[in-house]
This record gives C-alpha cells, sequence and structure tokens, in this order.
C-alpha cells in the first residue's frame, strides 16, 4: 500500500494550513461566541476557490481530487470547527449532488456560481419527524402545469439562512415497493428569495456556534418544473448518494477537530507546570498523549482512505465508496469526540474555561456524532454490508 | 507587457536560525520558503498581470530544490517558470549570483524586472541593483508601491523618515519590500497545474556573455570567515534615579559613551 501523499497533496496541504491559521484562526473564538456566520472567510474561501474544489474546471471549479477537498475541511476545522462544516456543507451536500444527477442547464445555472463561490449551498432533508427515517418526510411538491408547489418545512438546515442554492426533497406522491405502498420522495432545486420561502427558527447550538442553522418553511411555494433534481421519484437515492459523500466531509471535520486538539494539548502540557515540572514530564500525560495520537493516526487512514475510495468512484461510478464513508465518518467522530474530552481533562480547570480553544473543540466535537447519520446509523450502513 | 520576477528559496527564519558545528547553515532542519521580499515582487507582478494582462516569468538560481518555489508561484498565477543550476554555479556570493542571472535575465524578453530588496538568509540587498548594473538598466530599490504610467514606471521609494516618488522608463528593474503588498495565495485548482507545469532548466552553457571568472565559488570576491548565530543580551542595568533629571543625565552620559551623542 502507498502511503505518500503526492505533490500536490502536500502543496494543497500547506496552502490550507497557512489559510487556516492566517484568516480563520484569529476569528475561531469570536464567531463561537457572538453565534456570527463569518461572511468574511466565505468571501476569501469562494476567492481562492475553496468552495469548487472537486469540481472540474470547466464548471467553475478546481478540478482537484476528494482527498484534496478532504484536506481543505481537515485544515479549515483543526482550528474552526464551523469553518469546516460550512464548506462541507456547500461542497458534499449542494454541489456534489447538482455535479452528478443536474442537467446541463442546471449545471450552468447553479454548478458554476456555486464552485465558483459567488453562490453558496445548503441541503434540506431532515423534518421535525424525519431525521433518521427519511421515510417519514412531510414535505409534499406537487406539479402544477409547469411549477412545482412546495409545502412543509426543514430543520436543523446547515448554512440555512446564509445559502443562495438549496437543494430540498420532497414526498411527490406514493409508489408500491414490496408489497408495501411507499412514499415517493424527489429532489429539487430551490432559490433562495422564491416566494414561498421563508426561514423559522434559528437554532442555538451547543456548538459549531457560526454556523447558520436554520428551519426552512415552505408555504405554497412555486419552483420552475425544470427545477427537479434526477428524475421523478429517485430523491431517496439522490439523498442516500449525497450523504454517503457528506459523510466524508463531517469525517474530515472531526478529523481536523480531534487533530487541533491534540496539538493544541502538546503545547499546552509542555508549558503548564506543576510540583515544580511540566505536566509532560508525567507519565499519564504522556500514555493519554499516545492513545490520542494512535486515535487521530488510525482515525486519518480511515478517512483518507474513504476519499480514495470516493475518487475512484468518480472515475468508475461501478464502484462504492458507502461503506468507508460510514466507518470513516463512524470512527472519526467518536475519536474527535475522545480526543477533545481528554484535551480538556489535560488542561485542567482552563479547558473548562471559554478563552481556551479545547473547550469549543469539544462541543464542537460533538455533532460530528450526530449530523450526517449518527453514529448509529453507520453502525447499520456497516453492519448491512458485512450480513449482507 | 513582460515581467520578470526573480525569487530565491530561503530557510525560514521565523523558527531561529539553526547552524552545523561547523557554523554553516543548517538548511536540512529549516523550512524552506520564498524569501518574503520576492513573494511581495511577485504580487507586485501578479497585480500587473490582473490589471495590464502582463506575462510573469518567475526566475531562480538555486539547487533542482528551488522548483517548489517556483511552482508556489505558477500556484499563485505566474504563466512561467525558469531554474538556472548547475554545479559550477555552486557557492555564488552576489556578485557571482547577480552575474549568472543577468545572464540568464538575456535569454528572456522583458521590459520590467522585479526583485526582492533583500533575501532573508543574506540580508545583502545586493543582487538586484547588480542585475540591473550588469544589464545597464534603471534600478529603483525600496518600492512601497508600483504604478506604470505608458512606458514609464512610477515608484514609492521607503526612505527613513518619508518616501522618494521616482520614474523610470522602462525596461528597468524595481526592488520591491515585503510592505509592499500582502501576497495572495496559491489556489488548489492552480497547485493541480503547477505541479504538472514544465519547467524551464538552464545549465551553464545555456548562458551567454557570462566570464567563467565570474561565476561560482570561484568567481565570488566575497569570503565568508564564519557565520555565528546572534549573540544573546544579558538582563541590562536597572537604574532607579531620584528624579527625572538625574535619569536625563544618566541616559544622556551613556550615549555619550557610546558615541550615539
Amino acid at each position: 500500500m502507498d502511503f505518500t501523499l503526492s505533490k500536490e497533496n502536500e502543496m494543497a496541504r500547506q496552502l490550507f494550513k497557512d489559510f487556516a491559521e492566517k484568516e480563520v484562526k484569529p476569528l475561531a473564538q469570536e464567531i463561537d461566541e457572538n453565534h456570527r456566520f463569518p461572511r468574511e472567510t466565505v468571501d476569501k474561501m469562494a476567492k481562492y476557490g475553496f468552495l469548487g474544489i472537486p469540481v472540474p474546471k470547466d464548471m467553475g471549479g478546481q478540478g482537484c481530487d476528494i482527498l484534496t477537498y478532504v484536506m481543505c475541511v481537515e485544515e479549515l476545522s483543526k482550528v474552526c470547527g464551523t469553518t469546516g462544516v460550512i464548506v462541507s456543507a456547500h461542497t458534499s451536500l449542494c454541489v456534489d449532488p447538482i455535479m452528478t444527477f443536474g442537467t446541463p442547464a442546471q449545471k450552468e445555472k447553479y454548478l458554476i456560481p456555486l464552485a465558483k463561490g459567488e453562490k453558496l449551498g445548503a441541503f434540506g432533508l431532515t423534518e421535525p419527524g424525519a431525521g433518521t427515517d427519511a421515510q417519514g418526510q412531510q414535505t409534499k411538491a406537487v406539479l402544477d402545469g409547469d411549477e412545482w408547489v412546495l409545502n412543509g418545512s426543514k430543520c436543523f438546515i446547515t448554512n440555512g439562512k446564509e445559502a443562495d442554492v438549496y437543494v430540498i426533497f420532497a414526498v411527490t406522491g406514493k409508489i408500491e415497493k414490496r408489497g408495501k405502498m411507499m412514499k415517493e420522495i424527489s429532489a429539487f432545486i430551490v432559490e433562495k428569495g422564491t416566494p414561498g420561502f421563508t426561514f423559522g427558527t434559528k437554532e442555538n447550538k451547543m456548538g459549531i456556534c457560526g454556523s447558520s442553522t436554520y428551519e426552512l418553511i415552505f408555504t405554497d411555494c412555486r419552483i420552475p418544473k425544470d427545477n427537479l433534481l434526477g428524475q421523478q421519484g429517485k430523491g431517496f437515492n439522490i439523498a442516500m448518494h449525497t450523504l454517503d459523500g457528506g459523510r466524508i466531509g463531517i469525517a474530515a471535520q472531526a478529523l481536523g477537530l480531534a487533530e487541533g486538539a491534540l496539538e493544541t494539548t502538546i503545547a499546552y502540557v509542555k508549558e503548564r507546570k506543576q510540583f515544580g515540572r511540566s505536566i509532560a514530564q508525567f507519565q499519564n500525560t504522556q500514555f493519554q498523549l499516545a492513545d490520542m495520537a494512535t486515535k487521530v493516526e488510525a482515525a486519518k487512514m480511515l478517512v483518507y482512505k474513504a476519499a480514495r475510495k470516493k475518487d475512484e468512484y468518480m472515475s468508475n461510478p461501478k464502484t462504492s465508496y458507502s461503506v468507508e464513508a460510514a466507518m470513516a465518518k463512524l470512527y472519526a467522530a467518536e475519536v474527535a469526540m475522545e480526543v477533545t474530552t481528554k484535551a480538556v481533562q489535560l488542561h485542567g480547570g482552563y479547558g473548562y474555561i471559554r478563552e481556551y480553544d479545547v473547550e469549543r473543540m469539544m462541543r464542537d466535537a460533538k455533532i460530528t456524532e450526530i449530523y450526517e447519520g449518527t453514529s448509529e446509523v453507520q453502525r447499520m450502513v456497516i453492519s448491512a454490508n458485512i450480513l449482507k | 507587457m513582460k515581467v520578470i520576477v526573480c525569487i530565491k528559496q530561503v530557510p525560514d527564519t521565523k523558527g531561529g536560525v539553526k547552524f552545523n558545528p561547523d557554523g554553516t547553515l543548517d538548511r536540512a532542519a529549516m523550512l524552506a520558503i520564498m524569501n518574503p521580499d520576492d513573494k511581495a515582487g511577485l504580487e507586485a507582478a501578479l497585480r500587473l498581470k490582473d490589471k495590464y494582462n502582463a506575462e510573469v516569468t518567475v526566475l531562480t538560481m538555486g539547487l533542482p530544490k528551488a522548483t517548489d518555489v517556483l511552482r508556489e508561484a505558477l500556484a499563485m498565477g505566474a504563466d512561467k517558470a525558469v531554474l538556472i543550476t548547475d554545479r559550477v554555479l555552486g557557492g555564488a556570493d552576489t556578485w557571482a549570483t547577480s552575474s549568472t542571472i543577468a545572464a540568464g535575465i538575456r535569454n528572456l524578453e522583458y521590459d520590467l524586472i522585479i526583485t526582492g530588496r533583500q533575501a532573508i538568509d543574506g540580508d545583502t540587498a545586493q543582487v538586484g541593483p547588480q542585475i540591473a548594473e550588469h544589464l545597464g538598466i534603471p534600478v529603483i530599490s525600496y518600492a512601497q508601491d508600483i504604478k506604470i504610467e505608458g512606458d514609464k514606471v512610477v515608484v514609492q521609494r521607503q526612505y527613513d523618515d518619508r518616501y522618494h516618488i521616482l520614474e523610470a522608463k522602462m525596461p528597468c528593474l524595481i526592488t520591491a519590500l515585503s510592505e509592499l503588498n500582502d501576497p495572495r495565495y496559491m489556489t488548489p485548482g492552480g497547485i493541480f497545474d503547477a505541479v504538472k507545469a514544465e519547467i524551464t532548466t538552464w545549465g551553464r552553457a545555456d548562458l551567454k556573455d557570462l566570464d567563467d571568472a565570474n561565476i561560482g565559488l570561484a568567481g565570488s570576491p566575497t569570503k565568508i570567515a564564519k557565520a555565528s548565530d546572534k549573540v544573546r543580551k544579558g538582563a541590562g542595568e536597572k537604574i532607579v534615579p531620584d528624579s527625572p533629571e538625574e535619569g536625563v543625565d544618566y541616559i544622556v552620559g551613556k550615549l555619550k559613551d557610546k558615541h550615539v551623542i
């Protein structure tokens, strides 16, 4: 097996690292405290192409591989989990499905400005009664002449109020599957500003506080017939495909959070003195750090492997990266939670204080075990594959 | 408009300078970066590209490893890259370096040459002006602002307590300060193209009008006797005067002792 990174990947990592240190880190604490969306950072990321990394150049993107995109989310998340998820939700959940399932006209109209970062993307699947159970969807879309009419609401939507383009799922009818009547789900592209599309509650979250998490409300919202994404009734497949990719993005966010907490803690334990010596000299500290570093490295291997599998899928769509993505997200998210918790413990009382980055990192890490498929869902995906 | 930017790969001195036991720089222990003044020069050239569609060529002399900074420059937006590398050119001081680079530049077309003011490893600030001298073109050093007006450049030159505004007809050479601008980042797509890009590589045989007496270690009049780390200053002296006047007298006395005033 080849574990060496390409020259491209190495240079790109250095770029993301420099950008994260200079542009993202100085804002991380403030946007968390004020629950403020870092628009200025998004504008800078757009300028440098960070919002279209795995999109072909003729579609306004950077023409890079998935691993480069993963490294971008990872490096941003090392210093700010919020910034990491803004890029991940935009790229994996909005850019990717339009790139994969969009018509040439949809790509021209939506993919190009999204990849250039002129527009920001979001994804609306979750509803109050439909989280893990996507069949619980209540939002409906009815064809009326040349328009689809949407009614219903979506909740916990990342980039919620800040996005311009939304990939939205809605029930378009009923179909019989294995003798059972099931909801037929379809995917749509909805633009901000469409009459009947408004925003509801802004969620007040435990972590990733700078990200804009909103409820989306559709009341007789009429969108052009051509904004159906993919075939009618294929919405569930589109959602599952999209979430497989999204999981790699969130796995990268989790990996970055764990790495950031580990790096911060290594620096802290060398400085902090107790009983006349640095706490790095105590065996408990050393053993804790050894375990943290080992798990972070294992998580990195799983996340990078999933990225490589998706790269393989991009050139050969007959392959699948679903299980690798689930394993990467499951493991990286649990490592992020464990490593950030240990980081707080090794910081002692200071780790519990807002001024210290590890306090924020621990709050940010928790969501990686929940969104884009909980750890339990990842276990369902993995076990279903093992036992089939 | 054609712009040549001379850049240098230097050890990053941010984390401190590391020496080998024999007193030479331990380059392997330090990260190699694009010299900050040169990067500002490159940014200035890229702004000319944005504004006037200038063609930007980056040029460096060094070991084959110096292609890293050329590729970084390409990923930032430079159009072409040239590496001058040859064993016989090694150990060059500023004279031999400027003679060699000037010979390389003679192979290229240009309206403007931009170099950094000085490199953070040598801090001489000599190579830029020497290149201009070899090529027989005007030089404006310490540029903190650059404008193009027709066939002239108008440059603000930084001075101790003011700045000078100077004009020069192109072709000419400008040396840039890192304060000139905030260099842009690379782009991910730029990196992918830069890694695949062809870099023109020239050895001694490709350089015309260059006397062998002016190249490499043998052609370098400068001999470095010894390099050493900065001597750490002591804790200093603490004086608590009885009155402000006494304090002033003490400071003035010390400055006189040291011939500062």
